[in-house]
């Protein structure tokens, strides 16, 4: 029996692949196991090599599972003859091959050879595929029939065939059992059947988004952000939200700026050039202080790049998106649960100060399910726009000049007062200006006349708003031991790989410990500029080819992290990289 | 009883003679007619000349960017159907920085009334031709005189069944308040494109050219009538029409959103148990 199981189910897209990698996950997290998935797919709707992986284990886990090609898998499910093929690649020397007899004979010791046309027809033999895999890792029958009940639910003429595929599987491995040897394969079984979620990435960004109030989502679709659409979507009727695939993805953000200052809660997700699109609109929201969450699914770039891989490349285009200078904040969300909460709190933060902020993930989070304890509404504020028209000082200016640069915001319509914004440089009613000499404090106290003064004033109130987004940042998380050897620095989603590197570290007896981002704007270096000075090694580990935190924590410190570990393959940054890179490094 | 003066009288950045400032008057004139407060309207811009219409007005104003002006009234009108949506922009930011958003308009037919400040040519950048300027027109970006086809929007408008088309005249404004009005009744996207002059840097489609030319439709005119419409939307030179030149009444786009019509959707409370269902579901 097995504490800790990876396997990779490979096949042609158009296969079932990911239906299987879905149900398999769903019952393995249904019967108290916690998983983390990584998927590896192309731009096409039909062939191609595609690879759902998959790490379970009794315990907490939340590193990815191995690279394709890594020869670290226990199991490989091989739907495709390619696949089956490259097993010696993707298996560890005792791993076992699983594949369709019709491919003919595998070399490969341990290999599972499936009569899946004895087993179950055509159509299902994807649940049969199924049935194997549960049953090898020694999955409850039972529980394996609920789920598939379950998933085809709006299909009721096909569950009859569908249990009979499945029992036929689990009768077919029972046989096989003896000969060769395959209940050492099993799952170390859970204490108790815990009741968790399984979520990926966009799913939690979409559920909270939900939760904080989100009221308007506009998008143009793009790998790999699509499925916080298509999850939004699914739910809108019933949540009252308002969403349009827009025209563009320059469309789709000016909307959101739209209906956010009409009143409504508002968000846009995209990725790589979607983005670089929208990027007038991050722009527009910062001077007319409309309060916007954009949700950046990072991709490799540059230009369409490899839309369905994943990269940390986008932290310096996020962060200095928009012509002219602005405050704004930026979310790295390092796992499922902080995708939904850093998401909810993402529209407070939007809301108060009147400014964009963004949530940069990457396709590995985006497209990874795993299990999550539970989402706690309780711990979600709901966010409401604009402020009461009654509390607001006579003559209303949309722009009133404060200490905190935060200015009134009223939703138009909802009182007497006119709510006029401008993308144009504005007085405080919101109207433009451009006189050189301007009519409302153009002479200072010594009587000296101040040119565009109220440019000026306008530039430093929007910049006065930074001071409250300081101090509400999250601080990053130190993990391990007090001035170690080798300090790892990261942010994002490489957190599972990075702590389960200083993990292996620590227990081959080096000092570690690991300084994780969840937020990379702003940087308050007082809050962790000690870590970075305490440790006799710093290593930064980034999905980057140029470490781009790692320059923006010398820009803001001063402070030189001169090793680094990137990766830009397109790959998630996974334990056994940061490993393999780091022999050498320090 | 709503008066003109509500909508205040401001000094403007517009030349003499510009057929901003008639299309202005008629704007309030139109609001005043409907009864509508200034706090009662959203007036949206993109940038150019005419774009900066809504500052010399009282209303609520989204001055947006150029060329999209349109999807922020679109955003706007989905988060608060009870607000009426006007929207003021010139030809170069419609049709030219902004046309994807013009064609996407008209086919979603959302409930806003676009008036299109059309003088067939660039005021703000001093001059350059536009999507609207007609073949040969010379500037000094086109010395050689443009050689692209102008983009005719009355056609393109009918083509696509935009719920209502009609063109006005800066020097017709009496026509000119009922089109907006009857655009602001209209239930889905209501495209009013003005022809107005540009005394400074356009010199053939002078308000003279205009008015010798420009007729308006007669009482008979069935605007029901695609195909007697596309023979008036193609009606230009010796003789131009306006009113109202094609019409029908499909539903408009926000119609088809099951929310809540009262005020701004931000105001709804969140449905806890619902999302906890939801939620729930996931397991």
């Amino acid at each position: 029996m097995k504490d800790h199981v990876d396997m990779i189910i490979g096949g042609e897209a158009g296969q079932g692949l990911v239906t299987i990698g879905e149900i398999l996950s769903k019952s393995l997290v249904r019967a108290g196991y916690h998983i983390v998935v990584n998927q590896g797919y192309q731009s096409r709707i039909r062939g191609g090599h595609n690879t759902f992986m998959i790490s379970v284990s009794p315990n907490p886990i939340s590193a990815p599972p191995p690279e394709p090609y890594s020869k670290e898998f226990d199991i490989c499910i091989a739907l495709d003859e390619t696949t089956a093929l490259q097993a010696a690649n993707n298996l560890k020397s005792d791993g076992l091959l699983i594949y369709d007899e019709k491919f003919g004979n595998m070399d490969w010791a341990r290999s599972l050879k499936i009569p899946y046309k004895e087993i179950a027809t055509g159509i299902y033999e994807n649940t049969a595929a199924f049935g194997i895999i549960a049953s090898i890792l020694g999955l409850d029958p039972s529980l394996a029939t609920e789920v598939i009940n379950q998933t085809f639910s709006r299909h009721p003429e096909s569950i009859e065939a569908n249990s009979k595929a499945l029992m036929n599987a689990f009768k077919w491995i029972e046989n096989q059992i003896a000969i060769n040897d395959l209940a050492n394969n099993r799952l170390v079984p859970c204490d108790a059947r815990v009741s968790r979620l399984m979520l990926n990435g966009n799913e939690a960004i979409a559920l909270g988004a939900i939760a904080a109030g989100l009221r308007f989502y506009s998008f143009y679709p793009m790998t790999p952000s699509t499925s916080i659409a298509l999850t939004i979507a699914s739910y809108a009727n019933r949540m009252g939200i308002v969403i349009e695939q827009a025209e563009d993805e320059i469309s789709a953000i000016n909307m959101a700026i739209g209906a956010s200052y009409a009143g409504a809660p508002a968000m846009v997700g995209t990725s790589g050039g979607g983005f670089a699109l929208m990027v007038e609109g991050v722009s527009l929201a910062a001077m007319t202080e409309t309060p916007i969450v954009i949700a950046l699914a990072q991709r490799p770039g540059p230009a369409t790049g490899m839309p369905t891989r994943t990269e940390q490349a986008d932290l310096e285009y996020a962060l200095h998106s928009g012509h002219g200078e602005f405050p704004r904040a930026l979310y790295a969300p390092s796992s499922i649960e902080e995708c939904f909460y850093l998401t909810a709190k993402a529209f407070q933060l939007a809301e108060k100060y009147q400014s964009p902020v963004f949530i940069l993930t990457d396709q590995f989070l985006a497209d990874s399910f795993r299990s999550v304890d539970a989402l706690n509404l309780d711990e979600v504020q709901q966010v409401y726009p604009g402020s009461d028209p009654s509390d607001v000082q006579v003559p209303y200016l949309r722009y009133r000049i404060t200490d905190d640069g935060v200015s009134p915001r009223l939703i138009p319509g909802t009182s007497k007062h006119l709510v006029v914004v401008d993308s144009d440089e504005h007085t405080e009613d919101g109207h433009l200006t451009e006189d050189e000499v301007d009519h409302v404090s153009c002479i200072k106290k010594d009587g000296k006349k101040e040119y565009l003064s109220i440019r000026r004033k306008m530039v430093e109130k929007r910049l006065r708003k930074l001071e409250g987004l300081r101090n509400e940042v999250i601080h990053p998380i130190y993990i391990g031991d007090h001035s170690p050897d080798v300090l790892m620095v990261s942010w994002g989603s490489t957190r599972g790989a990075v702590e389960e590197a200083v993990k292996q570290l620590r227990q081959s007896g080096v000092t570690s410990a690991m300084l994780h981002f969840t937020q990379v704007w702003p940087l308050i270096p007082e809050s962790f500029v000690d870590y970075l000075q305490a440790a006799k090694s710093v290593v930064s580990v980034e999905g980057n080819a140029t470490g781009q935190l790692t320059n923006l924590i010398r820009r803001e410190t001063g402070f030189l992290i001169n090793k680094s570990i990137l990766r830009y393959d397109g790959l998630p940054i996974t334990q056994r990289y940061i490993l393999e890179e780091m022999d050498g490094l320090v | 009883m709503v008066k003109i003066e509500d909508y205040g009288e401001y000094e403007t950045a517009w030349c003499p003679g510009c057929g901003n400032h008639s299309i202005l008057k008629c704007v309030k004139q139109a609001l005043v007619e409907e009864n509508l407060e200034p706090h009662q309207i959203i007036m949206v811009s993109g940038i150019g000349q005419a774009a900066k219409a809504p500052h010399y007005m009282n209303a609520n104003v989204f001055n947006g960017l150029h060329g999209r002006a349109i999807p922020a009234a679109t955003g706007i009108k989905l988060a608060n159907r009870n607000m009426p949506v006007i929207v003021e922009s010139g030809d170069g930011c419609t049709y030219g920085e902004g046309g994807n958003h013009f064609l996407a308009a008209l086919r979603r037919n959302i409930n806003i009334t676009l008036i299109v400040h059309d003088n067939q040519v660039y005021g703000l950048t001093k001059g350059q031709a536009s999507p609207t300027s007609m073949k040969g027109f010379v500037t000094k970006a086109q010395p050689n005189g443009t050689f692209s086809e102008p983009l005719n929007p009355i056609e393109i408008a009918v083509v696509m069944r935009a719920g209502f088309v009609a063109r006005g005249f800066s020097g017709m404004p009496e026509l000119l308040v009922q089109l907006i009005r009857q655009g602001m009744n209209h239930e889905g996207l209501a495209l009013i494109d003005v022809l107005q002059p540009c005394v400074s840097f356009n010199k053939i489609n002078t308000f003279a050219w205009y008015k010798s030319r420009c007729y308006q439709l007669p009482e008979d005119y069935d605007p029901y009538n695609q195909e007697a419409a596309f023979v008036k939307a193609g009606e230009w030179g010796d003789r131009i029409p306006v009113g109202i030149i094609y019409k029908n009444d499909r539903p408009s786009f926000d119609s088809y959103f099951p929310i809540n019509k009262d005020g701004p959707l931000g105001y709804e409370e969140v449905d806890k148990s619902a999302l906890k269902d939801i939620i729930d579901n996931y397991r």
